[in-house]
Formats: structure tokens, C-alpha cells, sequence
């Protein structure tokens, strides 16, 4: 309880006129507000996880319902020994893991381009965080049959202006293409995070760093960048634990092959075209202990820097 | 002086040229939605095409309009849902006292994070069972599921700015609650309301893999009946262009005004 600065919410209440009566009905007022959302949100995520759990531990093909029971921990043997799970892990991790550094990086980038002043700022800025905007099963239908297509795609186009021949991208490596579109789309996620880290710095500090002829390297390297430190923590766990269940690109541009078979893929393809509802559970189950075990460290960086309002600035 | 001139002006050049390379597939996919079928995808690209809006007319031939109805009546049915719910939520563990108010916003974090793969298969199963499948009421409360948390989030961050003397001054009137939150509070917050209510906004129009398990033809949206313009028998490129093209309009247009409340709203109001 101590560890966390409070929100202000955990503030005593104002009680100016107040009585303890009052006091009380004003907690049941708050109740009331408060339960229709935790409600919904119990009904619709928390029930469903629950009844997931009671799945898995149980055999059961849709293809044979009549041979449905309890069968204990032998999904999650067969998960796990089957290694469908372990290379899916393995995809999963490889795809967003890339995916997260390179959008990092790249928004790094274009964070402190579109920092500076200069002609048309505003427009630059509106142009960069549309791929973001851009609906992820439109993106991906782009990227494979316009950009990426190996005989009419731009990608081979431009690789051919300068001598280069030309990639089956979609067929020969179609992991390179998923990092492509997710990338793509959340470089802008990250530009916008450490953009507002730029700008949130303390202007005064900057100019002391030039007056003493620090240079414009050494003044990123030795300040900004220490300062930009808690924005990048949030821009790489929360575009880790969205990535974490990415599956739009995956469904519409490789359907799983060449290494792209993630998690959320594998247990889609288990539970809506094999049927093995007990199968998927299970793995719907180790998706989510997976990423608890993401969240868990990202969760307590978030829900600290989220109770202190926001980053101070 | 010159160099440092001359460098500032290199620099900027560097950053139009990145930026537009980095806007170029959605330029590339507009222009590509007018040009006419047998010039979207050549080798070499055509660059000065006839343009037609051929690919719009075939799109609408081919029946999108209730697709996207049905994505317009998912995605502002279920944010003003959400804002229903999340508004009084947030105002309660942001301004009136409650206990055990870290308990609940921390549930609604997680719950944020919480794949959708811990209760897709349930959630699949009983909509069967009641026959809710390919239906948009259905496809628009489990939205709701998905985007409260974010909405809840961002709500208390917005609220969490009103000055408290504003409603300890509503409250020493004697104002009764409903007064307080709609008279007081309510237009200083409007702007993050509308806030939240974009971003829900955003994210339920984008939805795929819900709406593509979850609905076949009755209550398809957009985002699964786009990969139907894929033809593995001739050119659809143009018609493909000019569909996503069509599909993405409201959201990056919403996108675009809201741009200055973007970066709270993913952030779940860690930054302001």
C-alpha cells in the first residue's frame, strides 16, 4: 500500500456539511456508479476466462460430442509435449519481440525529428500517425498484394531501381513481412508516446547544456535520453502486450506458415477449425499465463506510473 | 552560421523524405483506388494512370454499404455503451470517495491485457447455444468488454484535473448528485469524453478477429469482408484499394482530429 504514491481518488473526501450518515450514503452512491462497469466487466472477461479453465481440463472434440469428460492435466500434457506450443511461443516471441525494438527505435527516431521546428511540422506529424489509424486487416491486405506481391509489388519495384533482384516476400519469408506491417503500424505508437517525453522536457535544463558547449549528441545521450527512459518502459510494454495477441496480419497474409504461428493463431486454428475445444482451452489458458507473466512486470511499472497521474513534467 | 543553416535545412529534407516513405502505402493504396483494374498492377507501376472512379462504383456493386452500417451500428452503439458505464465508473473512484479504489482500477488495467484468448472459446460456445452468432447486438456488447477499461482509464484521467473546489463548491450548495455530475462536472470534462468515446471509437471500427469468428453474413463488418475482394482468378487490386480505402476513412479522419488526445488515450492517460 505504501509503495505506490496514491491516486488522488484514495484522498479523504471533503466533508464539509457531512455527517456520518452523509458519509455513508455518499459511499453508496459511489458503489452504485462504480458496479454497472465492474460488473460488465466481470460478466463478459473474467466468467468467460473461468469456464476457459474448466474446458481445459477436460476432453472434448466438437467432431465427437458424445465422448466429452474430465480428463485433469492431460491437455496440458499433450500442449506440451506435442510442440505446437513451444515453436508457437517461439514465433510469438521472435514477431513481437522484433517488431517491439524496431518500432521503438524507429519512433525514437522519428520523436526527435518531429521535435524540432520546422516547415509543415503540423502536417508531418497528422502523415505519421495515420499507419496507426489505418484498419490492421486493411494494412495487411495492402502490404501483401501492393507492396509486398512478388511480381507487381512496389517493395521488388523499388529494389529493382537500384539493381537489386527481386524477394518472394509472401512465400519465402513471410515472418519478415508480419514484422513489416506490425511495425509499420506501431512506429507511430511509439513516436507519439516519446514525442510527448520530448516535449515534456525541461526546455531550461537543454539550453544550460548548450550554454556550457555541450553538443547536440552529448546533450541527447547524457539528458534526454535519461529522461526519455520512463516513456520508452511504456511504449515498449504496451506495444509488447498488444503484440503479444497480434492476429489480424497473421490470418490474412500467412495463415500461420513460415514461423508466424503465434499463440492467438495456434488456438484459433485448434479451437474454430480442429474443434478440440479441450486442446484450445489449454492453450488459451498458457497464452494467458504467458502474458501475466509479461504483464506482471509491466503492470506494476504501469500501474505506478498511472497512479502518479500521469509523468510528471 | 551558414553550415548550421545548411544542416537544419538537410535535416529537415531527411524528415520529409522518411516521413513521406513511411505514409507512401496508404498514398499508394488511394491512388491505386482510381486508377482503372489493368493499370493497378503492372511491372513497371503506372504512375500517370486514366482515373476513374471504376474501383468505387464496383465496390459499392458488390454490396459494402451494409457492411458498413453494420461496423457504424457496432462501433458507436458499443462506445456509447462504454461511455455510459465508464463515466459514472471513473467519476466514482476519481471524485466521490470509495474504498478499495486501487483494487478496482487495477482490475480494470488487467483486464485490458487480458488476450482475448481466455475467453474467446466460452464466449463462441454460448453464443451458438442461444443462437447469437452473425449478430450485431452480440458483436456490439463484447466491444464493450474490450474498450471499458481503456475508457475508464481515461475518464479518471481527465477527471482527475477537474479542481476539486469546483465540486466541493457543487457540493456545499446542496447540489444533488445527478446536478453535480451534469451540471459541474460534466461540460469541464466534455472534451475528454469525447476523447475516450473517439478512441473506443477507433478501436471498434478496426476490430477483426471478433467480428470475423463472430459473424457471417447478417452482421459481417468491415474488416472481415474486406479479404473477400481478394480474387484468386484476376486483378482486384484497384477494387481492393478502393474498398480499404473506403474502410479506413472514418477512423483515420477521427484520428486526425483527435490527434492531440491520441497519445492519452493509448496510453491509458499515463500521459497527459
Amino acid at each position: 500500500m505504501t509503495t505506490l504514491v496514491s491516486p488522488p481518488a484514495a484522498r479523504p473526501a471533503p466533508q464539509p456539511v457531512r455527517s456520518t450518515g452523509g458519509r455513508r450514503r455518499q459511499l453508496a452512491v459511489s458503489r452504485a456508479l462504480l458496479w454497472p462497469a465492474l460488473a460488465t466487466s466481470i460478466v463478459l472477461t473474467q466468467i468467460p476466462f473461468v469456464v476457459t479453465i474448466y474446458y481445459s481440463l477436460q476432453r472434448w472434440n466438437m467432431l465427437r460430442p458424445g465422448d466429452r469428460g474430465f480428463t485433469g492435466f492431460d491437455n496440458y500434457a499433450r500442449v506440451l509435449s506435442n510442440g505446437s506450443f513451444l515453436s508457437s511461443l517461439g514465433s510469438t516471441v521472435a514477431v513481437t519481440g522484433t517488431s517491439v525494438v524496431l518500432s521503438t527505435l524507429l519512433g525514437l527516431l522519428f520523436a526527435v525529428l518531429l521535435d524540432r521546428k520546422f516547415v509543415g511540422r503540423g502536417v508531418a506529424r497528422t502523415l505519421m500517425i495515420t499507419p496507426f489509424l489505418v484498419m490492421p486487416a486493411a494494412a495487411a491486405l495492402v502490404w501483401k498484394w501492393s507492396i509486398l506481391d512478388a511480381a507487381t509489388g512496389m517493395a521488388n519495384w523499388g529494389l529493382s531501381l537500384v539493381g537489386l533482384p527481386p524477394v518472394a516476400w509472401n512465400t519465402e519469408v513471410p515472418i519478415v513481412t508480419i514484422i513489416f506491417v506490425l511495425t509499420w503500424q506501431y512506429t507511430p505508437f511509439a513516436m507519439l508516446i516519446l514525442l510527448a517525453g520530448l516535449q515534456a522536457q525541461n526546455k531550461d535544463v537543454l539550453e544550460a547544456a548548450a550554454v556550457d558547449g555541450a553538443g547536440v549528441f552529448r546533450t541527447f545521450t547524457a539528458i534526454t535520453l535519461p529522461h526519455l527512459r520512463q516513456y520508452v518502459e511504456i511504449a515498449v510494454l504496451l506495444a509488447s502486450i498488444m503484440l503479444l495477441q497480434v492476429f489480424d496480419p497473421i490470418a490474412i497474409m500467412t495463415r500461420g506458415t513460415g514461423g508466424t504461428k503465434t499463440l492467438s493463431y495456434l488456438l484459433y486454428e485448434r479451437a474454430f477449425v480442429g474443434l478440440e475445444v479441450g486442446e484450445a482451452a489449454a492453450y488459451g489458458v498458457m497464452t494467458v499465463l504467458v502474458t501475466i507473466l509479461v504483464a506482471s512486470v509491466a503492470l506494476r511499472t504501469l500501474f505506478k506510473v498511472f497512479s502518479k497521474e500521469g509523468i510528471d513534467r | 552560421m551558414i553550415t548550421s543553416r545548411l544542416r537544419g535545412t538537410l535535416v529537415t529534407v531527411l524528415t520529409w523524405v522518411l516521413v513521406l516513405g513511411f505514409f507512401f502505402p496508404v498514398a499508394w493504396m488511394v491512388f491505386t483506388a482510381f486508377k482503372p483494374e489493368h493499370q493497378a498492377a503492372t511491372v513497371p507501376p503506372t504512375f500517370a494512370p486514366e482515373l476513374t472512379l471504376d474501383g468505387f462504383q464496383a465496390v459499392f456493386d458488390r454490396g459494402m454499404l451494409p457492411y458498413l452500417i453494420n461496423s457504424f451500428s457496432a462501433s458507436v452503439g458499443s462506445t456509447l455503451l462504454v461511455l455510459a458505464l465508464a463515466v459514472p465508473a471513473a467519476y466514482a473512484l476519481s471524485i466521490r470517495p470509495i474504498e478499495n479504489v486501487r483494487d478496482a482500477l487495477f482490475f480494470f488495467i488487467s483486464t485490458r491485457f487480458m488476450p482475448v484468448a481466455a475467453s474467446i472459446i466460452p464466449v463462441y460456445l454460448l453464443l451458438q447455444s442461444v443462437g447469437g452468432l452473425d449478430n450485431i447486438t452480440w458483436l456490439t456488447v463484447l466491444y464493450v468488454g474490450v474498450n471499458l477499461p481503456i475508457a475508464v482509464w481515461m475518464m479518471r484521467s481527465f477527471l482527475a484535473e477537474v479542481p476539486r473546489e469546483i465540486i466541493e463548491a457543487a457540493q456545499l450548495d446542496g447540489a444533488r448528485l445527478g446536478t453535480e455530475i451534469f451540471r459541474v462536472v460534466l461540460p469541464i470534462v466534455l472534451p475528454g469524453v469525447a476523447a475516450a468515446g473517439l478512441i473506443c471509437f477507433i478501436f471498434a471500427w478496426n476490430e477483426y478477429f471478433l467480428a470475423n469468428l463472430l459473424t457471417a453474413q447478417v452482421a459481417r463488418t468491415t474488416p472481415p469482408f474486406l479479404t473477400s475482394f481478394v480474387d484468386g482468378r484476376g486483378q482486384f487490386l484497384a477494387v481492393l484499394s478502393a474498398a480499404a480505402t473506403v474502410a479506413i476513412v472514418p477512423v483515420v479522419l477521427a484520428g486526425w482530429v483527435a490527434q492531440k488526445q491520441l497519445v492519452r488515450g493509448l496510453a491509458m492517460g499515463a500521459i497527459k
